[in-house]
C-alpha cells in the first residue's frame, strides 16, 4: 500500500465528506426540529449553485478585486435561497402541518421535481461549468506526490466554522433554545409562549443558507452544472445525516466525513462498482448495532 | 387560517402559472414545435406543387429531465431539415412530430403510443438508447419503419428488419477508436475509465478491449463510476497515473469528462485523453475552461466546424434559431430526415399510403441508397440489411479551443 496514495485519497474523502456534512446538516436541523424530510434540499443546492454561478460571469467582466465577484456571489445565492426556503415552507409544508406525515414527505418530493423542472425550463438541461470560487490554485507536499486543492481547504475550513457557529446558535441564544423545545415537544413549546411556525421559519432559513453554501462548494470542486446537479449529494447527505444520527448536529458532520471516506476507500481498494453499495451495507450494519444512527439519542416511546 | 389558505392558493395558481408561462417562453423561443409546422405548411399549400399531404413524421425524445439535452438537439435538427424540404415544395413533404419520452422506457412506449394514435407513418424511433429498445420492438410489430438518429445499443436494431440506425453502434465506436489509437500510434499505455450503468458506455468499452487485445495494444487497467458515483474521479485518474497510463480512453458522454479533465489537471496529471461522439459537445459547456480539453482527442460523425457548404448552412441556420451550436445528434436527426427524403423518392412513395406499405417499401429500399449528408466523408453513409450504418468517422482534436481534423 502506498502511502501517498492513501493520504490523497483520505484528503479527497475529507473533502467530499465535508460537502456531504454541510448538506447533512440542513437535512438534520429540519428533521430535528419540523420532524420532515425535506427531500427538496438537495434542490435548493442547485438553485443556489445556479445563482452563484449567474452572478460570477454576470461580474466577470466588471474591474473588482480578487474575489469580489464569488463573495458577492455566495451572498446573494444565500439570500435567494433563505427567501426560496421560507415560501417553499410556507406554501408547502406549513398547511400540511396537522397532515400525517406521509402527506408532507410527498409532497417534498413534489417540490424537489418542481424545483428541477423549473430549474430546467429556466437555465435549460445543458450542463454549465462552474468556475471554482478559490481558483485553482493548491497546495503541494512532499515534492509533488501529494496536493491539496484550494477548494478542499476552503471546504474543510467552511464546514469546521458553520458547525462551531450552529452549536453555539443553538446553545446560547433565545431562537437556538427555542428550536431546542420545539424539537422536544412541539405543543408543550407553544404552550410556553414559544412561536412554532416563526421557528420553523427560521430553521428553514438557516437550512436554505447553508444549502447555498453547500452548492457553492459542491460546485467548486466538481464544477458540472445542471439542474439535477443537487439530487444525488442530497440523497447522500441524506444517508449520512441518519447515519450519524438525524436530528443530531454533530452527528451530521461525523456522519458526511465517514460517508465521504468510506466511498472514496471503496472506490480506492476494494472496487468501484461496489462502493455505493458497501457505503449502504456499512448504514445498514451501523442502523442494525445504533438504531438512533452514530450519535443519535435514543428517545424511548411513552405511551 | 383560511385566509391563509385562499392565500397560499393564490400564490400556487401564480406559481402555476409562471410555469404554464414558462413552456410557452420555451416555444416562441425554440420555434421547433407546432406553430412553424403549422407556418410552412400553410406557406406550402399556396405555392408548392405539393399533394396536400404530407408523411407524418414521428419520434420520441428526452425533451425534459436529465438527458434533455441530447433530445433538445435531436429535435431542431429534424425540425431543421423538414422546414427546408417542405420549404423547396417537392413530392416529398413531411409532418414533424417529436413527443417527450424524458429517457424513461415506459414513458417512451406512452409517447410512441400517441405518435400511432396521431397516425405516424414513419417513425425517427428514440434519440437514448434505453426507450429505443422499447419502442423499436413496437415499431416492429406495428410494422413502422424506424430509423433512430442517435440510439446506438445494438439491442436496438438486432432482430428488427425495420429498425435502422443513423449512428454508429457502440461497439463500432469501440472498434474503430482502437484502430485509430493503434494506427495513429498514439499511446503505449492505455487507461480506460467508463461508465458501467450505461449501455452505451459499456458496449464501447467491451469492444474496445477486445480489438485492442487483437492489435496489440498493451491496456494497463480500468476503472469504472456510475450515475451515483460521477462526481469524484481522483481516484480513478490516481489508478491511472500509477499504472503509467500515456493515454486515458474515455468512452462516455462529455459532462463526466469535463470533470475528470478538470481534476486531471489539478492533480498534475497530463496524458492524451481520448473520446468518442459523447465527448462532443465538451466545448459548448457554458463556462467550460477549454484550455483543460487542450489536446482531446475524439472520434465523431460531425464536425461543425467543417467548412463545406451544407455544415456551414445548417451550423448558421441552427445558431439562428436555437442559438447554440448544434452537435452531432442534431446533425444526425436533420441526416435521417434527409435519408428518408431519398428512401422516399426512390421507391416513389405517397402520403396516402398505409405505414405498413412505406415499411415493406423501406425495408426494400434503405439498404441501396447512398446518403450524402452532414455526418460522414466523402464517401456517403449506407446501410446493410440488418440497419446498421456505414459511415468514416472523423478523428479530432482540440487545438486552441476548436476542433480540428486530424488527418
Amino acid at each position: 500500500m502506498n502511502v501517498m496514495n492513501f493520504l490523497n485519497y483520505l484528503i479527497s474523502g475529507i473533502s467530499l465528506g465535508s460537502i456531504y456534512a454541510i448538506i447533512a446538516l440542513g437535512y438534520t436541523m429540519v428533521y430535528g426540529i419540523a420532524k420532515m424530510l425535506n427531500f427538496a434540499h438537495g434542490d435548493v443546492i442547485m438553485v443556489g449553485a445556479y445563482i452563484c454561478f449567474f452572478v460570477m460571469s454576470g461580474l466577470s467582466s466588471a474591474a473588482l478585486p480578487p474575489f469580489a465577484a464569488p463573495i458577492l456571489g455566495t451572498l446573494v445565492a444565500m439570500v435567494v435561497c433563505t427567501v426560496l426556503g421560507v415560501v417553499i415552507e410556507r406554501l408547502a409544508y406549513k398547511p400540511l402541518r396537522q397532515a400525517p406525515s406521509l402527506a408532507v414527505l410527498i409532497t417534498a418530493i413534489g417540490v424537489s421535481y418542481f424545483l428541477q423542472n423549473a430549474a430546467q425550463l429556466l437555465w435549460t438541461s445543458s450542463p454549465k461549468y462552474f468556475t471554482s470560487v478559490v481558483g485553482n490554485a493548491q497546495l503541494t507536499l512532499f515534492d509533488g506526490r501529494l496536493t491539496i486543492s484550494a477548494v478542499t481547504l476552503l471546504t474543510i475550513a467552511v464546514c469546521i466554522i458553520i458547525m462551531l457557529a450552529l452549536t453555539t446558535f443553538t446553545n446560547k441564544t433565545k431562537m437556538g433554545k427555542a428550536m431546542r423545545a420545539c424539537s422536544e415537544d412541539k405543543g408543550a413549546a407553544q404552550l410556553m409562549g414559544i412561536d412554532v411556525n416563526r421557528t420553523i421559519s427560521v430553521t428553514f432559513a438557516i437550512g436554505s443558507a447553508l444549502a447555498a453554501v453547500a452548492g457553492v462548494l459542491f460546485m467548486s470542486a466538481y464544477p458540472s452544472l445542471t439542474p439535477t446537479t443537487g439530487s444525488m449529494p442530497g440523497i447522500k447527505a441524506f444517508t449520512a445525516a441518519v447515519f450519524g444520527g438525524i436530528g443530531s448536529i454533530p452527528g451530521a458532520l461525523l456522519g458526511g466525513l465517514l460517508l465521504g471516506i468510506i466511498e472514496t476507500f471503496a472506490r480506492a481498494y476494494i472496487s468501484t462498482e461496489l462502493s455505493t453499495a458497501i457505503v449502504f451495507a456499512v448504514l445498514i450494519v451501523v442502523l442494525l448495532v445504533k438504531p438512533a444512527g452514530l450519535l443519535g439519542k435514543t428517545v424511548r416511546e411513552k405511551v | 387560517m383560511k385566509k391563509m389558505r385562499v392565500l397560499s392558493l393564490a400564490m400556487a395558481a401564480a406559481m402555476s402559472a409562471s410555469l404554464l408561462a414558462g413552456c410557452g417562453g420555451g416555444t416562441t423561443s425554440q420555434p421547433s414545435a407546432a406553430p412553424s409546422d403549422a407556418g410552412t405548411q400553410a406557406s406550402d399549400s399556396g405555392s408548392s406543387t405539393a399533394t396536400g399531404a404530407a408523411f407524418k413524421l414521428g419520434g420520441t425524445g428526452p425533451l425534459t429531465g436529465d438527458a434533455a439535452i441530447y433530445g433538445l438537439a435531436a429535435y431542431p435538427g429534424a425540425q431543421i431539415a423538414v422546414d427546408e424540404i417542405n420549404a423547396e415544395g417537392g413530392d416529398i413533404q413531411f409532418e414533424l412530430r417529436y413527443e417527450d419520452d424524458v429517457n424513461v422506457p415506459e414513458t417512451a412506449v406512452n409517447a410512441y403510443n400517441t405518435l400511432k394514435e396521431w397516425g405516424m407513418q414513419i417513425s425517427l424511433g428514440s434519440v437514448t438508447s434505453q426507450p429505443g429498445v422499447s419502442t423499436s420492438v413496437l415499431a416492429n410489430e406495428d410494422r413502422i419503419f424506424s430509423l433512430t438518429p442517435s440510439a446506438s445499443s445494438p439491442d436496438v436494431i438486432a432482430g428488427k428488419d425495420n429498425v435502422y440506425q443513423m449512428c454508429f453502434s457502440d461497439p463500432n465506436q469501440g472498434l474503430a477508436s482502437a484502430q485509430y489509437i493503434y494506427d495513429q500510434n498514439l499511446g503505449e499505455n492505455i487507461f480506460v475509465i467508463w461508465k458501467n450503468d450505461d449501455v452505451y458506455s459499456s458496449g464501447i468499452y467491451e469492444q474496445f478491449v477486445a480489438e485492442a487485445e487483437t492489435l496489440g495494444l498493451n491496456i494497463v487497467g480500468n476503472a469504472t463510476f456510475t450515475t451515483d458515483t460521477a462526481t469524484d474521479f481522483t481516484v480513478q485518474l490516481n489508478q491511472a497515473q500509477d499504472a503509467g497510463a500515456d493515454l486515458i480512453f474515455l468512452p462516455i458522454y462529455y459532462q463526466p469528462a469535463s470533470l475528470i479533465l478538470s481534476q486531471a489537471n489539478q492533480m498534475g496529471y497530463a496524458p492524451t485523453f481520448f473520446g468518442v461522439d459523447g465527448m462532443d459537445g465538451i466545448l459548448t459547456v457554458e463556462g467550460f475552461d477549454a484550455s483543460l480539453a487542450e489536446g482531446v482527442m475524439l472520434l465523431t460523425p460531425f464536425n461543425a466546424d467543417a467548412t463545406d457548404e451544407a455544415t456551414v448552412n445548417f451550423v448558421t441556420k441552427y445558431q439562428e434559431l436555437y442559438g447554440e451550436t448544434p452537435n452531432q445528434f442534431a446533425a444526425d436527426a436533420y441526416d435521417c430526415v434527409y435519408a428518408y427524403k431519398l428512401a422516399l423518392e426512390t421507391a416513389g412513395c405517397t402520403p396516402d399510403m398505409s405505414a405498413e406499405e412505406i415499411c415493406e417499401a423501406m425495408v426494400a429500399t434503405f439498404p441501396t441508397i447512398t446518403l450524402n449528408g452532414l455526418t460522414g466523408d466523402g464517401e456517403g453513409i449506407t446501410w446493410n440489411d440488418q440497419g446498421e450504418v456505414s459511415k468514416s468517422p472523423k478523428g479530432m482534436i482540440i487545438e486552441n479551443g476548436a476542433y480540428v481534423g486530424m488527418d
